[in-house]
């Protein structure tokens, strides 16, 4: 097995909560600099930065997986992971579907912009990223699921937007490929609060907002090799795969 | 000089408790689940969205308002023996929940109204 060092939630400045800094190019520069070779794009409920910012990964050798950290109606936040372009575009198309869609006050919220690779601003978000999508959260990991994608509900024993602030018990249907817990507690106390969660790999990351966030959390991946089916095996704990 | 209500001739008689069938039919809330109504005495209301909050907070016998219509409000609502669950501004359970809600015997009930008026008329009714 090889060992990589991974950052699966980082958010980028097209989330509101996103620092102007966050360009898809100095999140890579700064991944270089933390020493990940994983990362991820996880903006809120938009997929608009993952291929410019896995088109700049891959010129300095890091693995940027597509993202996004979704709201669902129960306003639980959840990592959703996907392999290819294709899978990218359809999940956008099926948030499109799902937006409740109320204006962006830039002024209370922050900017919602995409740039390119020059940092240049190409487009607004004008609506806010911020509400929940009209999907229950089985529905949403049903969709990230039939798609082939990774389903990973966010720091869940947070107060905010957590799934066990947000249900209270663990619901008995939800598939899930991993949990995320927030990145200061331990996986020891996680379990012991929430025994609902033995079963399932813990994952720990840095939900970055601004650049010297990137890294301050993570975890290392025991893997054959940096691809989609990889993750997915390490983050079931599949045929040897460990996330440690 | 203030006189207590023994003094002035009132007997208190600890009155009977109003139950979930009384309710519905005082605040025309929709009934989505068949199940019995009458045995279910409501001793108050709670109000929160948050379920980790209910769980926490809501006591026995109260009357549970809310806008969540996650499977597992019912799985609360069991767990805390609250007398019923009432859906706001016309949100529909599923079938999933409806089903989960009569197999648990927790009335799952609705109202266009949302949580702030629903909730007044509630605390008038029950004061």
């Amino acid at each position: 097995m090889n060992s990589y060092y991974a950052d699966l939630h980082i958010h980028t400045v097209l989330s509101p909560c996103g620092d102007l800094e966050m360009s898809p190019g100095n999140i890579v520069e700064q991944a270089v600099e933390k020493g990940l070779d994983i990362i991820a794009v996880t903006d809120h409920n938009h997929t608009g930065h993952a291929r410019l910012t896995r088109e700049l990964g891959a010129r300095k050798g890091i693995w940027v997986v597509y993202g996004t950290e979704i709201n669902t109606r129960e306003e639980v936040h959840c990592l959703t992971f996907f392999d290819t372009d294709e899978q990218l575009s359809v999940f956008q198309q099926e948030m499109d579907h799902n937006y409740v869609k109320m204006p962006n006050d830039t002024s209370l919220f922050g900017y919602q912009v995409i740039v390119d690779e020059g940092e240049q601003i190409v487009e607004e978000i004008s609506f806010s990223l911020y509400p929940g999508l009209n999907w229950s959260i089985e529905e949403a990991s049903e969709v990230v699921h039939k798609l082939g994608g990774l389903f990973v509900p966010a720091h869940v024993d947070r107060t905010m937007n957590g799934l066990f602030a947000q249900l209270g018990i663990f619901p008995d249907d939800l598939e899930v490929d991993a949990v995320e817990i927030w990145r200061k507690s331990s996986r020891e106390a996680a379990k012991m609060e929430y025994p609902e969660l033995k079963p399932y790999t813990l994952i720990q990351n840095s939900d970055a907002h601004y650049l010297d966030d990137i890294g301050r959390a993570g975890n290392r991946y025991l893997m054959k090799g940096r691809n989609f089916k990889e993750l997915g095996m390490a983050l079931r704990g599949e045929e040897g795969r460990l996330v440690i | 000089m203030d006189q207590s209500g023994e003094e002035r001739g009132i007997i208190e008689v600890k009155a009977n408790k109003m139950n979930v069938e009384e309710i519905v039919k005082v605040l025309g809330l929709e009934v989505y689940t068949n199940c019995d109504l009458v045995s279910r005495n409501v001793n108050g209301g709670y109000v929160s969205d948050l379920l980790s909050d209910v769980m926490g907070h809501a006591k026995e016998g109260e009357v549970w308002i809310t806008l969540q219509s996650h499977i597992n409000v019912v799985a609360i609502a069991s767990m805390k023996e609250l007398a019923a669950i009432v859906l706001v501004k016309g949100i529909e359970p599923g079938k999933e929940v409806v089903e989960k809600a009569e197999e648990e015997g927790i009335p799952l009930l609705g109202t266009m109204d949302d949580t702030f008026t629903l909730s007044g008329k509630l605390f008038q009714l029950l004061r």
